[in-house]
Parts: structure tokens; C-alpha cells; sequence
């Protein structure tokens, strides 16, 4: 079964079983996002896909799509409020660009250049945040965690394996790491793995490759995250 | 402690839905989660270690790092501070020579904080090992202190200490007639099931933990999925701070709240129940145990209810210390033995619930007087409150007044009347629905207690006019950045700023902007968030920041910068290293 939605009025097909990301995403128009990957389980939980679905917000990848709605995706509040949302997730961890090897292939930048933020503008919570350099080939800086879920999802649902979860509560919320020591090196990640690869931010890294592609001739340097998205969000990932 | 492991796994049926009882039994046993454990969990469960680790983490009474052979847990809500519950845990505290948060270092005694304990009513309260320590003052410490160095067994301590009163102090239909056990049943198969149904949904009776939806509908909605298995869960956890009636209905009505259960199970075709019990009233785990015993002997629960046909039985989930699990979908997931994580929805769960089967969710009073309605007839509930809200509503009142307790009334009922029977004077407002409703101001009190008015899960806090205003709200905030569960964005860390950015204003440290900074903050966290506790958390900003604007401008300082620090403060550390208090060692935080 299909049907139609409108889309800041634009008509755009759906099929049964789309979400709302879904539909918009196949009919070439971006709705920011960061813990939705097409292909994964939607999870829902960092908010910025947040559009007005009949008058109500709804997070557009875990919404169905259904015949007749309404949505809004393109509006000054949604875009403000997109933005603090984003700014949330830069003064919850640690996130220093200028210094991070993920700079300008971080969808977290990508979306922060997007939403045109130019600054923090909540307190900082300086969280004490921990690196594990445990494992020869893969990096885990906690700093740079924004709870996406996605390294979870990408070890269980593509790699068979349980290496990452999610615990703590509230602010307090950290990733763990499926071993006895809870250090990656005791876990069964392996380089290759959808789970290494995933991360939208750069909390975690594949060793010694981070420059090899020169800052300035990065995937956002040059390019709107809105095109990425959509060129990439056919088949997979951007690996 | 392997031989234990197996035991409680054994009793368990090795079903990893169980793992939050499980652990329950292991932090009892250990007084935390060993990594030993941990590991024979996963291996024996077949499930993830990070899934353990993510539970542990998650409820406040479980610990991965061992806590004092004695835990005392102090109540802190906002009633129990109003009771001069911190001098009280100040004393406990030299006592004890333990500071809160902390296990002292013979490992005899651990002392925290936790959320309210649904002692509202005869606080300030406590619970030590998980059992309520209520109406707590100065001997009563000393007594507690004492019985611990002598190492006495909580089960030895006097009884006094952990009495538990009803202090019902106005019954109204539903608690004045409590119905004969079976009648419900009966009633129900005599009249019909499908016609049973009909008349709760004539009754208009709408769900009592407070967002309201119609109890009848839910029912009829989980009934015609058409599904392997359905099931009936009774929520019990009720950790709305200030809300304490579930415990005496458990306490005084438990029979009449499995009825109704076995009512729903009946209708939507259930053979399976839970009640989700909130870990602070484990006092009643035993006695609601052997009231389903008794049941079960008279017929009332298991095969063949009342040679009717029917197969049900209940099972009783503890908590452990979150109050999210009161929302439906997040407590499903802890009754399958994850952290309560509020679902996504769609689907709810009368479509997929608990083990992604129909389910329908209601709260204990819901039950209560659905039991009742099966009896008497929807017309009967009908007849009384208002066209909106039929029937009663059980309110739980604590705070400022002569007589806190219970009290039933009907729907439409106004405050003013409310309080004049629970003896409040000086009134300065009330706190309708708990931290999560509406605070009104002492202009508002003709307005009805109503789900068209002021709609309420039964939480009622009465303050006086010596009380102030901000130090409730502040207590409110901290208390929702505690709870949040960390999922959303919004939530996770707008709570956490909410309570930063009060925290500065009511510490003098506010300029100019800060209080509209404060309340657009509360517009994103209360639009955005996942669910009713981010959507809600900002409510007691919200609904003072209307009412009492001053008071937040008060606080201000009349200057249009302002740190968000104290700058003196902060060069502390410095002027001790270098051994320096002149002037010149001190700035002031702003020019003169």
C-alpha cells in the first residue's frame, strides 16, 4: 500500500511501513538527523529529527508515515529549537573540533554547520569523561559520546556480536563495552567491524588514519551535510 | 556463591526477564552486584554483560560497589524537608559518622538520599534495607544508631519504627464499600463479559494515574488484537513525589485490585498478570503475596476461576528505584529485565506490550474501581462528579495541614472545600498532580479537582505561607534531573541544565536574561522531550515563573552581565597556594 504526505507542501510518496525520515529521505529532502541510519533499528533518542506531524511534534525516523499527515519540517522554530538540541549535545561532552581527528567528517559538525550554530550558548558541563586506547586498531574517546546508539545497534544487528550498551542514567548515561575488563581490547570488535566504522561523532576512531585524508579536504568542508545525506542514505553508510 | 546464583536462577526458571528480581536478591544478598555475578548471569541468562551493567546502573538500589550492611535510604521530598528532614539527616549523618552518598569505612552503614518514598503523610521517612522507616525524629535516630552498633537485625529493631499507618480520613464511594470477594467475577460472567464492558464504558471511568484515558477503550482496543498471548499489568509504582495512596489500597484493598485485574483478564483474554510493586513498598511484597495465596485457595486466581472457565494468575515485579518505570512503556521494559527506557510509540502497548504482546496497563485505582463498577453498574459510577470525570478520585494530601492522609471525593469537588477537611490554614498554594501537575496559587483555590480542570494522579501538596516558593521548585528540578532516564537529548541534558540555570538564579548569580533563558529552556525540554517526564519535568518552572514572576526577578542582580560563577570563590584554590589574602588577591564580580 502507498499513499501521500505533505511535506512543508510538498507532496511526497510514502509506502506502508515507512517512517516519516523514510519517506522524506527517498523523496530527496533532508530532515536533520544523527541516531538514525537507514538499515538500523530507528532508536529515536536524539531529537533532532524532530518535525510537526498534524500539529505535533513526532521524531520523524521512529514515526509512521500514514496517509494524509502534515508535516512541517522547514521553520524558523523548528530550526531554533534543532539547534539548541545540538547545542546540548556539544556542552554535555567534550567536544573540541579544532583538535579532533573526526574534524569535518563528524556529522555532529556537519549538523551544528547545518543549523548554522555559532556557539555553544549553554554552560559547559565539563563532564570527566575517559579514553580507552586498550585495543591495537580501535579507539574509544568518551568525550566525544553523544548516546546515539548506533555502535550498540551496528554490533548486534550487522556484526552478530554485543560488544557496546549503553548504561548509567540521566546525565550520567556512558558507554560500555562488552568484556570482562570492560576494555575494548577484550572485547570481540574487530577492525572491520560495521560497530568500529559507525560513530556520527569521533568518540570512536580507527587508529593511524585520522590524517590521512588533510583537514580541508574533508566530507563537510566542502559539501552541506543535507547532500551528503541524501547521496549516501540510499544503500549504507559512508563506509 | 555460586550455589546462591543457581538457587535464585533455579526459582527464576533461567528466564532473563527475571533479571531485575534477580538482582534485587543478589544486592540484597551482597549489598551490591559482584562482577562474579555478573558473569554467571550473562553466561546463565544468555545475555549481554553490558545489559546487566546497563540495569545495575539504572535503579537507584542497585550498586556495583558494595554499600554498608545497613543502607539507609532519606526520604527527599519536598515534604520531607519540610519536616526538617536535613537537620534530621545531618544527625543521622554525626550519628552514624557516615556522610550521605557515602558507605562508611568498616562497611557497618551506608546513608544517601533517594526520591520519595510514598511516606508523605508520616514522614520525614526512610528505608533502611529496603524497609520504610516512617515519622522519623531525634530518638528515633538515636535508636537506629544504636541498633546498628550493637549490630542488632533490622528484623530485631522495635517495631515503632516501621509502622506504616493507612490514616484514611474521608472515604468516599469507593473505599466506604469495598465489594465481597468473587463479586466482581460473578457479576461480570452473570451479566456478560462483552456487556461488562459496556458498562465501564458507561461508567466514563477514565484512568486514575492521571493522564486520564478511558478505561473501557484501552480494554477494548488490547481485547480485539488478536495475539498468541495478552496480558494484564497493574502499575504500582507510584513515585509521583507527594502520592501514597496506592500503597494503602495495596495495603487495605489489595483483594478488590486483583479482582479488577482478573476482571480485565477476563475480558481481554489474559491468563497471565503482573504487578509492577515500586521497590520502597517492599514492606507489602509478603502480605500481597499471601493475599494471592489466599485467592488462589479460594478459588479467585489460577485454573478455573470460579468454574467459569477462566485461567489467570498474577505475579508480583519489584522496582528498584526509578521513577520512570511509572510510565507505561518503561515500566514494560522492567518487567522484562531492562532498564525502564520509555518506549517509542507507535505501537502502544495494548498493540504490543509487554514481550511485544497486547497488554493493557492500568493503575492500582483504576482496578479498584473497575472491580467495583463490574458490581454496581456504570450508572451507579456515572452518577457521581462531573459529565468529564465520573466517579471518585483518591487523593493523597501531605505538606501544611492538620490531617494528611487519604481522602475520596467526587470528581468537581473545589481545593477550598479540600482544604478545609484535611485542616489547612495560611494556605499558600497547592501542588496538584505532584511535581509533574500544576502548582496554584491561594487565588485559584475555587477551581475542580477535575480531568477538565485540575487533573491529578492523586498527589496533593499543601504549602503554607511560611514556605518558599523557589525552594520547592528547586526541589521539584533536582528531583526530575535525578529521575530522567538519559534517552532523549532534551531530557537528558535539558533537565540537567534546568537545574543548572535555577540553581544560578536562586544563588544570586542571575543577570537580566537569565530568567527568560530559563523559561525558553523549558519550552524546548517540555516540547521536545520522549516522554511525560521531560514533557512534564518543567512544569513547576512553568507554572510559578506564571504565577509568581517577582519572585524569580527578585533574584536577579541588576546588572546586565553576571558569571554563572562566584569569581572570588573560584581564585580560593590560588590565594592558597600562594599564600596570599591582600586585596590584590581578590576580584570582585563586577567593576564598581
Amino acid at each position: 500500500m502507498t499513499g501521500t504526505i505533505n511535506i512543508d507542501g510538498q507532496n511526497i510518496p510514502f509506502e506502508d511501513g515507512q517512517t516519516i525520515i523514510e519517506a522524506a529521505t527517498a523523496a530527496g529532502v533532508y530532515i536533520p538527523h544523527l541516531c538514525h541510519q537507514p538499515g538500523y533499528t530507528p532508536h529515536g533518542s536524539c531529537k533532532l529529527c524532530t518535525v510537526k506531524v498534524n500539529g505535533r511534534n513526532c521524531s520523524a525516523c521512529t514515526f509512521p508515515a500514514s496517509e494524509g499527515q502534515t508535516v512541517i519540517n522547514n521553520s524558523a522554530e523548528l530550526e531554533q529549537d534543532r539547534r539548541r538540541i545540538t547545542q546540548m549535545l556539544f556542552v554535555e561532552g567534550n567536544h573540541l573540533c579544532p583538535s579532533c581527528e573526526k574534524s569535518g567528517n563528524c556529522q555532529l559538525q556537519g549538523v551544528a554547520y547545518h543549523l548554522n550554530m555559532l556557539d555553544n550558548h549553554y554552560p559547559h558541563f565539563y563532564a570527566h569523561r575517559e579514553m580507552d586506547a586498550s585495543h591495537p586498531d580501535i579507539l574509544i574517546d568518551h568525550n566525544r559520546c553523544i548516546f546515539c546508539n548506533l555502535c550498540v545497534r551496528a554490533s548486534k544487528e550487522k556484526d552478530g556480536k554485543n560488544v557496546f550498551g549503553i548504561a548509567g542514567r540521566g546525565i550520567n548515561k556512558r558507554l560500555i563495552v562488552n568484556s570482562p575488563s570492560g576494555q575494548l581490547k577484550d572485547s570481540d570488535i574487530a577492525v572491520d567491524d560495521c560497530a568500529a566504522h559507525i560513530c556520527p561523532t569521533g568518540a570512536i576512531l580507527i587508529k593511524r588514519t585520522g590524517y590521512q585524508v588533510p583537514i580541508g579536504q574533508r566530507i563537510y568542508d566542502h559539501q552541506h551535510i543535507s547532500e551528503v545525506a541524501l547521496a549516501q542514505e540510499g544503500p549504507h553508510g559512508q563506509d | 556463591m555460586k550455589t546462591f546464583l543457581t538457587a535464585i536462577l533455579t526459582e527464576a526458571d533461567y528466564q532473563p526477564v527475571r533479571l531485575l528480581s534477580l538482582l534485587r536478591k543478589i544486592q540484597a544478598q551482597y549489598r551490591h552486584i559482584p562482577a562474579e555475578a555478573i558473569d554467571y548471569l550473562a553466561e546463565a541468562l544468555q545475555i549481554p554483560r553490558t545489559q546487566i551493567i546497563a540495569v545495575v546502573e539504572f535503579y537507584s538500589f542497585l550498586h556495583l560497589t558494595p554499600q554498608g550492611r545497613y543502607d539507609i535510604l532519606i526520604s527527599d521530598s519536598i515534604t520531607d524537608r519540610m519536616l526538617d528532614k536535613e537537620n534530621l539527616l545531618g544527625y543521622l549523618s554525626s550519628m552514624l559518622k557516615v556522610n550521605p552518598g557515602e558507605v562508611r569505612a568498616d562497611g557497618l552503614v551506608s546513608l544517601n538520599n533517594t526520591s520519595c518514598t510514598g511516606m508523605c503523610d508520616q514522614g520525614p521517612a526512610g528505608l533502611v534495607n529496603g524497609l520504610p522507616l516512617t515519622r522519623l525524629d531525634r530518638p528515633r535516630i538515636d535508636q537506629i544508631a544504636a541498633s546498628i552498633e550493637r549490630q542488632l537485625p533490622v528484623s530485631e529493631w522495635p517495631d515503632y519504627l516501621f509502622a506504616v499507618n493507612d490514616n484514611i480520613y474521608k472515604a468516599g464511594l469507593l473505599l466506604n464499600a469495598p465489594i465481597a470477594k468473587g463479586a466482581a467475577i460473578t457479576g461480570a460472567f452473570n451479566r456478560g463479559l462483552a456487556a461488562t464492558l459496556a458498562e465501564l464504558d458507561r461508567s466514563g471511568l477514565r484512568g486514575r494515574g492521571g493522564a486520564g484515558f478511558k478505561t473501557a477503550a484501552k480494554w477494548r482496543f488490547c481485547a480485539e488484537e488478536t495475539a498468541e498471548h495478552h496480558y494484564v499489568v497493574c502499575n504500582a509504582d507510584e513515585g509521583e513525589p507527594g502520592t501514597f495512596k496506592d500503597r494503602v489500597l495495596l495495603n487495605s484493598h489489595a483483594d478488590q485490585v486483583f479482582e479488577g485485574m482478573t476482571l480485565a483478564a477476563a475480558i481481554i483474554g489474559a491468563k497471565q498478570g503482573f504487578l509492577y510493586l515500586r521497590g520502597e513498598y517492599l514492606h507489602l511484597f509478603d502480605k500481597l503475596q499471601a493475599v494471592l495465596q489466599q485467592r488462589r485457595a479460594d478459588g479467585l486466581l489460577g485454573e478455573n476461576i470460579l468454574d467459569l472457565g477462566l485461567d489467570f494468575d498474577i505475579e508480583i515485579c519489584l522496582g528498584a528505584g526509578a521513577y520512570i518505570c511509572g510510565e507505561e512503556s518503561a515500566l514494560i521494559e522492567s518487567l522484562e529485565g531492562k532498564p525502564g527506557i520509555p518506549r517509542n510509540r507507535p505501537p502502544y502497548p495494548v498493540t504490543s506490550g509487554y514481550l511485544n504482546q497486547p497488554t493493557v496497563v492500568n493503575n492500582v485505582e483504576t482496578f479498584l474501581a473497575a472491580a467495583k463498577i463490574a458490581v454496581q453498574g456504570g450508572d451507579w459510577f456515572a452518577g457521581f462528579g462531573t459529565d468529564k470525570s465520573a466517579g471518585s478520585k483518591i487523593l493523597s494530601i501531605c505538606g501544611d495541614c492538620a490531617r494528611p492522609g487519604i481522602y475520596e471525593y467526587p470528581f468537581g469537588v473545589n481545593i477550598e472545600q479540600i482544604l478545609a477537611d484535611c485542616g489547612a490554614t495560611d494556605v499558600l498554594g497547592v501542588q496538584i498532580g505532584g511535581p509533574s501537575g500544576t502548582f496554584i496559587s491561594n487565588k485559584e483555590f475555587k477551581r475542580q479537582l477535575a480531568f477538565e480542570d485540575l487533573a491529578t494522579g492523586g498527589s496533593f501538596i499543601v504549602f503554607n505561607d511560611s514556605r518558599n516558593v523557589l525552594d520547592i521548585v528547586q526541589n521539584f528540578t533536582h528531583f526530575f534531573a535525578h529521575e530522567s532516564c538519559g534517552f532523549c537529548t532534551p531530557c537528558r541534558v535539558g533537565t540537567s541544565l534546568l537545574k543548572k540555570q535555577l540553581d544560578k538564579i536562586i544563588d544570586g548569580h542571575g543577570s537580566a536574561g537569565d530568567v527568560v533563558e530559563l523559561e525558553s529552556l523549558c519550552q524546548l525540554v517540555k516540547s521536545h522531550s520522549h516522554c511525560g517526564l521531560g514533557q512534564t519535568a518543567a512544569n513547576p518552572i512553568l507554572t510559578t515563573l506564571q504565577r509568581y514572576p517577582d519572585l524569580y526577578q527578585k533574584r536577579l542582580k541588576n546588572i546586565s552581565y553576571e558569571p554563572g560563577f562566584d569569581l572570588d570563590g573560584a581564585l580560593e584554590t590560588a590565594r592558597r597556594m600562594a599564600r596570599r589574602n591582600d586585596a590584590g588577591a581578590h576580584l570582585s564580580q563586577v567593576e564598581d
